[in-house]
């Protein structure tokens, strides 16, 4: 009962300051929109897709880029809430989450569920505008994709974790937007299949077929078409399951949270 | 039973040493200072009190419970205010401490009567409604106080509270937590500014990771003034250049 209260809490308050900070909101919906609308538009021309599972007819460049681009909004959020996790630390308001007389596992998956929960949000809400602008699912697969989301969103977020834990200033943290962030979403199948990358390269194709945002994607892809992609299932899971360990032995109180010595 | 007792406690940042064999016992309804320069190791004995760091050398025992061996009873029994501010500016104070309260796993009615308690110990009860941002540096404090209270802890632990704080609300607050301590509660105040302290409050002089003194501020003073004892104490303590 306990864990519940306090997972309510965590949720509402990371969801309260979210709505809070409309710029945040706004920033996140523009991002997506803008690859859908602007760059899809001009590169639907450039590339040509051919029939690849899960589709079963030719679709257009900008069918193709919007799990990508929901998998994006994940990879933003996940990294935006680890930010505000350093700046917890900065601010001190971890160390009140920390003192709680709850474990520490607990703590930190429901401070990963609240990040899981913005997202959700968000990619619905784009979801939302880019039908209106045309581009939708099958009916169901709005549905299908739920689970998965929360599960690529788990994913994300505790990458994120992992990263909050290592690094102990917000200074640090933009180069880690720029090492984490681009690398990931560049080097995946989340706006140009596979396929078409071996085409190039054989060995990007090889990078991008084990960085698991590939698999978040193609996940949440099949999922949006009905199918189960149990490969990816498997990459996603055992990637939360890695990152979540890490993070977890990374805010281990018997390494001082990773400092090197009190603070100043 | 003491309230908090620490055993041989030892804790060492890599090779640097920051506590050295630390014991003492505190008991309940006691105001007790935790006095030491600063770099005495005071940071690090409040974090590893609160458990956000674990050391194997020694033991640290709140009201019964063993913090290694049974963290979440121990922790249950401990309210603290850090150096650092820990109040969500851009919600209200009674949000603030709802979400204390609920961290702690206390939700509904019985979050709510805790939290108006509190609120009414510190005399902050018509500010609830307020956004935290708009409250004054020694209003935030006195919130921080009241949300530490929420669960009834057993032992108050306060990190150098003060800091950045004005005459008026140092003085107010110092005698807020005087006044805590008076209805039973076990208060521990780690500081450095002497004149927080009163005669017949227990004082832990901690001085380069180790306790110099436990004693009572008026016997450790010996006549004289506290002020001087601590400074005659820690500078003896130094070691040539």
């Amino acid at each position: 009962m306990a864990y519940l209260v306090a997972l309510r809490a965590i949720v509402l308050r990371e969801a309260l300051r979210f709505v809070s900070q409309r710029s945040r909101f706004l920033a996140a919906l523009v991002r997506p929109l803008v690859w859908l609308v602007v760059f899809a538009a001009g590169f639907r021309a450039a590339l040509g897709l051919s029939i690849i599972p899960p589709y079963q007819t030719y679709i257009t460049y900008e069918v193709y880029i919007v799990p990508g681009l929901c998998g994006m909004i994940q990879l933003f959020n996940g990294m935006q809430s680890s930010l505000s996790l350093v700046y917890d630390q900065e601010m001190g308001s971890m160390r009140l989450l920390l003192t709680s007389p709850l474990p520490r596992w607990w703590l930190l998956f429901c401070k990963l569920l609240a990040g899981v929960a913005v997202s959700l949000l968000q990619v619905y809400v784009f979801l939302a505008i880019a039908a209106g602008f045309g581009i939708t699912l099958p009916v169901w697969g709005y549905v299908f994709a739920f689970p998965v989301l929360i599960l690529t969103g788990l994913m994300l977020g505790a990458l994120g974790l992992l990263i909050s834990s290592t690094i102990k200033q917000l200074e640090n943290f933009a180069g880690v937007m720029n090492f984490v962030i681009f690398p990931m979403f560049f080097m995946s199948s989340a706006l140009y299949p596979l396929w078409k990358m071996a085409e190039s390269s054989p060995l990007l194709r090889d990078i991008c077929a084990v960085n698991p945002f590939t698999h978040a994607v193609e996940l949440l892809r099949f999922a949006m078409y009905g199918q189960l992609n149990i490969t990816a299932l498997i990459w996603v899971a055992l990637a939360f399951i890695c990152f979540m360990a890490a993070s977890l032995y990374g805010y281990d109180p018997a390494r001082g949270m990773g400092r090197k010595g009190p603070r100043p | 039973m003491s309230t908090l007792t620490l055993s041989n406690v030892t804790y060492r940042y890599g090779a640097k040493l920051a506590l050295d064999d630390v014991s003492f016992s505190l008991e309940k309804g006691r105001f007790c200072a935790l006095l030491g320069p600063n770099g005495a190791g005071k940071s690090t004995l409040f974090s590893l009190l609160t458990r956000l760091l674990v050391t194997r050398e020694g033991s640290i025992t709140v009201a019964g419970h063993d913090l290694a061996r049974a963290p979440r009873a121990a922790l249950a029994k401990i309210g603290v205010v850090f150096q650092q501010q820990t109040l969500d500016l851009d919600m209200t104070v009674m949000q603030n401490l709802r979400y204390f309260a609920a961290l702690q796993g206390l939700s509904g009615k019985a979050a709510q009567r805790n939290i108006d308690a509190a609120l009414d110990r510190l005399q902050m009860r018509e500010r609830s409604g307020e956004k935290a941002r708009s409250l004054n540096g020694g209003h935030r404090r006195r919130m921080e106080i009241a949300r530490a209270l929420i669960h009834a802890p057993q032992v108050l632990m306060l990190d150098e509270p003060t800091v950045g704080l004005d005459t008026a609300s140092r003085q107010a607050i110092t005698a807020h937590v005087h006044d805590l301590a008076d209805s039973g509660l076990l208060v521990f105040w780690a500081t450095h500014l002497v004149d927080e302290i009163r005669a017949d409050d227990d004082v832990v002089v901690l001085n380069k990771g180790r306790v110099l003194a436990h004693d009572t501020a008026a016997n450790i003073a010996g006549g004289g003034a506290l002020i001087d004892a601590f400074i005659r104490m820690t500078a003896t303590q130094q070691e040539p250049a």
